[in-house]
């Protein structure tokens, strides 16, 4: 049996990694020869929510509620599914490698004293189970044996795609309030505050994005690229180097430890395109790299190259912008 | 009241640019791009420096070979007071292990009588992507632990620290002695000052061996994606292809007003 750790939105939906774990887990299932599927969600589920879940498969959704669960601590989530994960005798336990998926596993792998494998994106073999991961923020990819029981992993973000299951499962709701010790509340949250209206909202929903990376030279060399950024009421973004150099403020920064962004075109100035970079940048429809170095990745990645010095096309493709509209 | 925190820290491959692989496909062969702190140890480093600060001292650790003295010694530089390594191959050691080193660090060093009440470590290292060697250093050491957080403060026996959760900005607050791991963003790490990085060439550093054989990672082998093929139209060059650029906008309808 595979157990997968379900998120919910506060609007009591089932997140897209979580159902991407759902559809990886009934390859996995299928692969093993059909071994049924159990959800776990933390709180009390709508009916809504539990046909979701049973439409991508699941057989039963475990509910875990009572004040333990009220506010997150990642040893109080993991001992509610270790509880549920050994009633039920599961093989496999799974999530999706969201901070929290991430997280709860590794406190379930510490306390079992297993292994667990990360940001995995497939199997290759369930005897011995053979998993590859993600690992170099994606540059490389580990072959990883997972062969105790339970074996303990995460899926990568959109390694698959949520498909529902083509027959349902029962869905069957089960409310439990495992026992947690106090030990694992200690470390819970206390307050949870509405995401401050920064600009970095309007950064992952921009449908044009300016980059800039250390090509733009300093904090002054900014000038032309705001202003290509007014003339297609883009937003900017930026690079890791340029926020650490202090040119930027860090809610502009592109990439693993920044936002990613999905706009229709993005356009990378003076940015190289290291992994960590394109980690936030890959899912632009169109990309549009303007760099001194034709050989630069972010260039060999992109759709669309301009080579040279991003300080004279810019103006100069700000000048033709301003002729054309008269 | 002052705190003493350790500060753990990795000798990673800058995987900036092109990734090889070692000859064996257990590493990546860092000898053309070169070796760096993790971006989320170097915000981890900060955090400690300016915890101890209130009258304590920072220490850093390492796991790792001969060459993994350079980034004790950049912590060294920004104000860490003391720095211990534990020489071996990290390579061979699996997150449980190095786990099981740190804690035999803390527990050393309180035995020493300088303890660390508090523990900051990188959410995850930028090679293995583990996520996992904080929470199984709590395990070890029977101490609570919080991850991912951006900001860590201490006052009067508690850790408050904050990040970003899936429904907003979270507080969390915690007793010590407690673990903290910390993803980049909150900080910005400082630059080493010249007397700073003076002092910290000259700095001893404690070395230790492992305390026991490593059981390893659950590695098979390291392999590289197929590079995907290069589809670039180029526009052209210089300013000259100005015109073809906002032909292009045009086209796409990015320039509709
Ligand atoms: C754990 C970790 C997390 C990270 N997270 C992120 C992240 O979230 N986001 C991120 O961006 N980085 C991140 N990085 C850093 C990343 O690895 C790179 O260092 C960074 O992205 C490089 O920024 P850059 O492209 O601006 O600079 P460089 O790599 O220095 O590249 C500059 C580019 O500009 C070009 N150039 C120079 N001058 C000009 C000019 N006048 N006109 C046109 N082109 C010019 C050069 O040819 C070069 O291609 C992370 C690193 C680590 C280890």
């Amino acid at each position: 049996m595979i157990v997968v750790l379900v998120e919910v939105t506060p609007a009591g939906e089932v997140v897209e990694t979580s159902r991407e774990a759902m559809t990886f887990a009934r390859d996995l299932a299928a692969a093993g020869g059909g071994v049924p599927i159990d959800a776990v969600v933390v709180g009390h589920p709508d009916d809504a929510l539990v046909g979701t879940l049973a439409s991508y498969g699941a057989r039963r959704v475990h509910a875990l509620t009572g004040p333990a669960y009220e506010s997150f601590s990642g040893a109080a989530w993991a001992a509610g599914l270790m509880a549920v994960r050994e009633r039920a005798g599961a093989v496999v336990v799974t999530a999706a490698g969201t901070a929290r998926g991430n997280e709860v596993l590794a406190h379930v792998a510490a306390r079992s004293g297993l292994p667990m494998a990360a940001n995995v994106v497939s199997f290759s073999s369930l005897s011995p189970f053979t998993v590859t991961r993600q690992v170099v923020g994606g540059a490389a990819l580990e072959e990883m044996s997972l062969s105790q029981r339970p074996a303990i992993f995460t899926l990568a973000g959109h390694a698959v795609e949520a498909t529902p299951a083509a027959t349902a499962g029962a869905g069957e709701l089960v409310v439990e309030t495992p026992d947690v010790a106090d030990a694992d509340l200690l470390a819970r949250v206390v307050s949870t505050e509405e995401p401050e209206p920064d600009l970095s909202g309007t950064l992952k929903s921009a449908r044009v994005v300016v980059g800039a990376g250390r090509g733009a030279g300093s904090a002054e060399g900014f000038d032309d690229l705001l202003e290509l950024a007014e003339l297609l009421d883009a937003s900017l973004g930026v690079s890791r180097v340029v926020t650490s150099l202090g040119w930027r403020p860090h809610h502009e920064q592109v990439g693993q430890t920044g936002s990613r962004i999905s706009p229709d075109l993005y356009i990378p100035c003076g940015i190289s395109g290291a992994i960590q970079h394109w980690a936030g940048c890959s899912s632009a429809k169109v990309i549009l790299a303007i760099n001194t170095d034709p050989d630069a990745p972010m260039v060999t990645k992109a759709t669309h190259a301009v080579i040279g010095d991003l300080h004279e096309i810019i103006p100069a493709v700000n000048a033709e912008i301003r002729r054309r509209r008269g | 009241m002052s705190v003493s925190p350790l500060v753990c820290v990795k000798r990673v491959v800058d995987a900036t640019s092109e990734v090889v692989l070692t000859e064996d496909a257990q590493g990546v062969d860092g000898r053309y791009a070169g070796f760096t702190t993790s971006a989320h140890e170097e915000c981890a480093v900060e955090l400690a420096v300016r915890i101890a600060a209130d009258g304590g001292a920072a220490t850093v650790m390492t796991l790792g070979d001969d060459d993994a003295v350079e980034q004790l010694r950049a912590a060294l530089a920004v104000g860490c007071a003391a720095a211990t390594h534990v020489v071996a191959d990290p390579q061979a050691f699996g997150p449980a292990d190095v786990a099981r080193e740190i804690a035999a660090v803390v527990r050393d060093h309180e035995a020493a009588g300088t303890p660390h009440e508090l523990v900051l470590l990188g959410n995850d290292a930028a090679d293995t992507g583990d996520f996992q060697v904080g929470i199984r250093l709590a395990y070890e050491l029977g101490w609570p632990v919080v991850n991912g957080v951006n900001t860590v403060t201490v006052a009067d026996g508690e850790v408050t620290a904050t990040g970003s959760g899936p429904d907003g900005h979270e507080t969390f607050r915690l007793p010590l002695p407690a673990v903290v791991t910390v993803l980049e963003g909150g900080v910005e790490p400082r630059y080493p000052s010249v007397p700073g990085r003076m002092k910290a060439k000259k700095a001893p550093i404690e070395e230790r061996r492992p305390t026991a054989d490593p059981v390893g990672p659950s590695r098979v082998r390291l392999v590289l994606p197929p590079p995907s093929p290069s589809t670039v139209q180029v526009l052209g060059e210089g300013p000259a292809s100005a015109p073809a650029v906002v032909d292009l906008f045009e086209q796409l309808g990015v320039l509709a007003r």
